[in-house]
């Protein structure tokens, strides 16, 4: 006899076989605008504009990616994306994993007030602090340098702290011990013990710290106002508004140069999805 | 002071610096700003409320507020019932769902200016591709972007399109719910709708609140597709038609950063803080009683 809430076998087949249906009809959804953006890309100018749409083009016009970089410096672009983001990655990285080590294992007065502190400017909207920071930056006469969007990572990043004192947490004590009886200091227990253990925790921190820099746009948009200095994401709003400006738009290029700005992207994410998944569900399990 | 606190707190030194520097300082320089003119020149002058009673007769506020609030509660339930429906496909126990997972999550990885840009081209009312699908099935589609009544769907579409962060959450909540409870739920004689409602929803609570909450506070703050999508040519143009996309954080930056309105814009965004954090509250308040909890803490 069945139960009532139980599934027959072919039921359960059934079920299945309608998940794959729903699976491959709303991914196809998802998938679309980027294969869009492809076959945009390597089109024509008018074949964009062709009515009815040609998916694959004759020829593809690899030519549009060697404009897409030449229309505006985007080599340029690309060295000082880079001046940015590593070393926002290192100190992002160096100073938050000080920061997490003490929260994990320290004694001090106030210290579950301070953490808690931490956490909560995690959710402070950016908007209440960006113009006195503003302010101070212009004074210090840093607009249009670098220097306010790499500064500010030598301080701790809030969630990259919550996520390695959460990971120091879970390391045994004992070799720590031992090497303090040893007489090593604590500096030197967090950088040759604690660090080489919390690779995987470090290496999403890396991660996360690199997507966040790499794409970030309201920084280098408050910032750097020379041209010369804009960062990919930046570079490719100036290029939008530029290509916007003239006559026949051309949308192969802008395609063309988007996917190139979302390439280390993606290629990033295919070789570090867990850490992608890992790091966000760490940011919701607190 | 004992070593060891004095260890502890040499160590966490640099985020209590930069607390003070960049957050706690900040803060109540904003705050003080937001009682004052100010330009970047001049030295900030005493105007008291003045910012505020300025800030309650302006319309332009009122209308950034009512299209942040549209798009973000349009948006953020919408966005809820795909991520949890993808999720839910995701957990059925079958073979080879891994790419799905990766097509879904994928656009929500990349980069805001880049997908603009795209979307920009998605949504171009003559040649882009959403109108032509639209055209194919005999629907005329409408401007989008260039439509009062259009462009905030329009954003919120796309905001569908990058749900993946808020699906891995419910994937991580769906696979963390104990199969014995779904299976003493069927031979009780629940059908999957029912326990759906009464077993899954209810155990995957803590994760639907923490993406409401951090969908509201990421709707409230949306900018940079407005900004990229509905900016035309000349600097300051940034809002849509008849400023039907400007939100209050593009209304915060044209303010400061266009006009150097410092005072103002510092008012505004106090006003933006207070709503985030009632919001934040009241979604709190709301779910607090209504979330479960594994070992029934609080």
């Amino acid at each position: 006899m069945r139960l009532p809430g139980e599934i027959t076998p072919s039921g359960r087949v059934l079920r299945i076989g309608l998940v794959y249906v729903a699976l491959v009809a709303l991914s196809t959804l998802f998938s679309v605008p980027v294969v869009w953006m492809v076959s945009s890309s390597l089109h024509k100018l008018p074949e964009v504009f062709a009515q009815p749409y040609q998916w694959i083009p004759e020829i593809p016009q690899w030519s549009n990616y060697l404009r897409a970089v030449t229309i505006l410096p985007v080599p340029r672009f690309l060295l000082n994306t880079i001046i940015i983001t590593v070393p926002v990655m290192a100190a992002t990285m160096l100073s938050s994993a000080l920061v997490a080590y003490g929260f994990a294992r320290f004694q001090f007065p106030g210290r579950d007030l301070l953490f808690s502190l931490c956490l909560g400017t995690m959710m402070l909207p950016g908007q209440v602090t960006m113009i006195p920071l503003y302010i101070l930056f212009a004074r210090l006469g840093w607009v249009d340098t670098y220097l306010p969007l790499i500064v500010p990572s030598l301080f701790g990043s809030p969630f990259y702290i919550f996520l390695l004192r959460q990971f120091f947490m879970t390391i045994p004590r004992d070799s720590e011990e031992a090497a303090l009886i040893d007489g090593a200091s604590r500096l030197r227990i967090w950088w040759s013990i604690i660090m080489p253990q919390a690779r995987p925790a470090l290496a999403t921190v890396l991660i996360f710290t690199f997507i966040g820099t790499w794409n970030d746009f309201f920084g280098p948009l408050l910032y750097l106002n020379s041209p010369e200095k804009a960062t990919l994401t930046l570079g490719l709003n100036l290029m939008k508004t530029q290509v916007l400006g003239s006559g026949v738009v051309e949308w192969n290029v802008l395609m063309a140069a988007s996917l190139l700005v979302l390439l280390p992207n993606v290629i990033l994410f295919f070789f570090a999805q867990r850490h992608f998944i890992s790091g966000i569900s760490m940011g919701a399990g607190k | 002071m004992k070593t060891e606190h004095r260890l502890g707190f040499l160590f966490i030194s640099p985020w209590l610096i930069g607390f003070v520097l960049f957050t706690a300082g900040p803060m109540i320089y904003s705050l003080y700003l937001s009682y004052t003119a100010s330009s970047l020149l001049s030295p900030p002058q005493w105007v008291g409320l003045e910012n505020y009673q300025r800030m309650f007769a302006d319309p332009i506020f009122y209308r950034s507020l009512g299209n942040t609030a549209y798009y973000a509660f349009l948006g953020v339930p919408l966005g809820i019932v795909l991520s949890l429906g993808l999720a839910l496909l995701l957990n059925t126990p079958a073979r080879g769902l891994g790419i799905f997972r990766t097509l879904f999550f994928l656009p929500s990885v990349t980069n805001t200016v880049a997908l603009s840009i795209l979307w920009l081209w998605l949504l171009n009312p003559e040649f882009g591709l959403l109108n032509s699908a639209l055209h194919a099935i005999g629907i005329e589609g409408p401007l989008w972007l260039q439509d009062e009544a259009w462009s905030k769907p329009a954003l919120v579409l796309m905001s569908l399109w990058t749900v993946g962060g808020q699906m891995i959450i419910f994937l991580a909540a769906l696979q963390g719910v104990p199969r014995e409870l779904i299976e003493a739920a069927s031979l009780d004689g629940a059908g999957p709708i029912r326990r759906f409602f009464a077993v899954t929803l209810p155990m995957i609570s803590p994760a639907l609140l923490f993406n409401l909450i951090m969908g509201l506070v990421g709707a409230l703050q949306v900018f940079t597709q407005a900004f990229v999508m509905t900016g035309g040519v000349q600097p300051g143009s940034e809002g849509g038609p008849n400023q039907s996309t400007l939100f209050i954080v593009l209304y915060i930056y044209k303010k400061a950063f266009q006009e150097y309105d410092m005072g103002y814009a510092s008012a505004l965004s106090w006003a933006l803080f207070v709503i985030i954090t009632a919001c934040t509250w009241v979604a709190w308040r709301f779910a607090r009683s209504r979330v479960h909890y594994e070992g029934g803490g609080s």
